[in-house]
């Protein structure tokens, strides 16, 4: 008891910490992926050929490539290209065109489950593409991939421990640095695990606050 | 109506495909103004497709339309082929009524009324929420302007979906099948506010398996047979005297099997 004293006294604060950068680097991926993922989305719906072409490889290449592969072509083959982004940048970039790929086909098939009759109505009644999409279709569609999409934002806070190989100073690497003078992985790692779990918990909870603040609403 | 009067609405030499299936063939018709046109006719004969091409939901491949500022030629590559904004000033004048309502459900029953005209009327917000609530106390759900269409029944979804065509004040409204989606106890409230909407002189025209509807309130029957206007005419020509082999035969069909003609269409 004393020792879990000590330890929360001296690594309490570098957890914290590691915590916070997790949860900053969560919601830039998410945020990026959706730009990512609407991107792709009307890029795969667009009448031209060579932007439903890059739309199509991009979600192809990523969800057949491991994101760690991804995140290791970003921080280390840009430089290449004369590009140095910091490890926090190219982890963010990284991991949003990573999770964008799997946001675009969560929108795909939101998109599909509206109604024809949907987009008829706001068409019968004179309203443009763009105003029918803004006003009646993107409304309906985020309520029904709420859900995957909270996956996804799970999936997205996960891969956060990639970054570690990155020297991104998150709750994986922390961890590591700690046990490589302490020599107790095991109470270290579960306490990692426990702290990734509350972050992923009040995602979660986030979430379901949504999808019941939404069901109070239709 | 003396020949004075300008049609509301003109159609010439209209011709829709599908691929090989030629389903209108050259129709060709003229709507005055205030007239309630019934079209009956059975499933695949075209005159949902004619409907949907009166708001251009349908684009034809051929033909001639003319209605207030807009004359259009639908042959492919023809200068007066309509443009995607004629295609929306069009709409905006033309009041739709769906089968299945179709209203928004993320919306509440006056934000459905008050969405059109406030974006493509351009509607401030506080006229467009004082003509909704007028609209909705027209079709008797004032009380429930604040509520979600789930929670309605369909009678009132589609009493709702009427008040939001109102609400861009059409020249004009299309009703396919309004009622056909409904039980049949809910019928009724939706046909008596078709019926006092005519009643006001709003030209309409219904695609409509309700006969006795067609009898009593339509001022115009047409009887569409594989893509053409077989038979049109005053509801007491049409209906009591049909000259038409087949749309005696139709009539048959949906008259004897049943009492009331929705139940016998619905249970087809």
């Amino acid at each position: 008891m004393n020792q879990l004293y000590n330890d929360i006294q001296l690594y309490g604060a570098g957890f914290m910490e590691a915590a916070w950068l997790v949860l900053l680097i969560t919601v830039a991926t998410i945020a990026l992926s959706w730009v990512f993922g609407l991107l792709a989305v009307l890029g795969k719906r667009s009448d031209w050929l060579p932007l439903r072409a890059i739309a199509s490889f991009y979600v192809w290449f990523i969800r057949g490539t491991p994101a760690l592969i991804q995140v290791f072509i970003i921080y280390f083959g840009l430089p290449q290209l004369g590009l140095n982004p910091s490890p926090f940048l190219a982890g963010v970039i990284a991991l949003g065109l990573n999770s964008g790929a799997y946001v675009a086909e969560i929108i795909r098939s939101g998109l599909l489950a509206i109604p024809k009759g949907q987009f008829e109505s706001s068409q019968a009644l004179g309203m443009s593409h763009p105003e029918t999409m803004v006003r009646i279709v993107l409304p309906q569609v985020f309520r029904i991939i709420l859900p995957p999409l909270t996956n996804e934002a799970i999936a997205a806070l996960k891969n956060t421990s990639l970054l570690s190989t990155i020297t991104v100073v998150d709750l994986t690497l922390y961890a590591q640095t700690i046990i490589s003078t302490t020599f107790r992985p095991f109470q270290f790692f579960i306490a990692t695990a426990v702290i990734y779990l509350v972050l992923t918990t009040l995602l979660t909870q986030l979430s379901s606050w949504m999808e019941r603040r939404q069901l109070r609403l239709s | 109506m003396t020949t004075a009067v300008k049609p509301l609405l003109r159609i010439k030499e209209l011709h829709k495909s599908y691929g090989d299936l030629h389903v209108l063939k050259n129709v060709a018709l003229d709507v005055y103004p205030g007239e309630v046109v019934s079209i009956i006719g059975a499933s695949g004969s075209g005159k949902s497709t004619f409907l949907r091409c009166l708001n251009v939901m349908e684009m034809p491949q051929q033909g001639f339309m003319e209605f207030e500022q807009f004359a259009f030629d639908f042959r492919e590559g023809a200068r007066a082929q309509p443009s995607p904004e004629q295609l929306r000033a069009l709409r905006a004048q033309i009041g739709m009524v769906f089968q299945n309502y179709n209203l928004w459900p993320h919306k509440t029953v006056l934000q459905n009324v008050i969405e059109a005209p406030m974006r493509v009327l351009k509607m401030p917000k506080a006229q467009a929420i004082a003509e909704g609530e007028a609209l909705l106390s027209k079709v008797g759900l004032f009380d429930k302007r604040h509520q979600y269409p789930g929670k309605l029944s369909g009678g009132q979804q589609q009493r709702v979906a009427i008040a939001r065509a109102l609400a861009m004040k059409p020249k004009v409204m299309l009703f396919d099948e309004a009622t056909s989606a409904l039980d049949p106890e809910l019928v009724g409230e939706v046909l008596a506010l078709i019926a006092s909407l005519a009643a006001e002189g709003m030209t309409m025209l219904l695609v409509t398996h309700e006969i006795a509807f067609a009898r009593d309130v339509a001022s115009r029957v047409l009887f569409f047979d594989q893509g053409t206007i077989a038979e049109d005419g005053p509801p007491e020509t049409v209906l009591r005297n049909p000259r038409n082999e087949r749309l005696r035969q139709f009539l048959k069909r949906i008259l004897h099997e049943d009492i009331t003609p929705s139940a016998a269409e619905k249970a087809q």
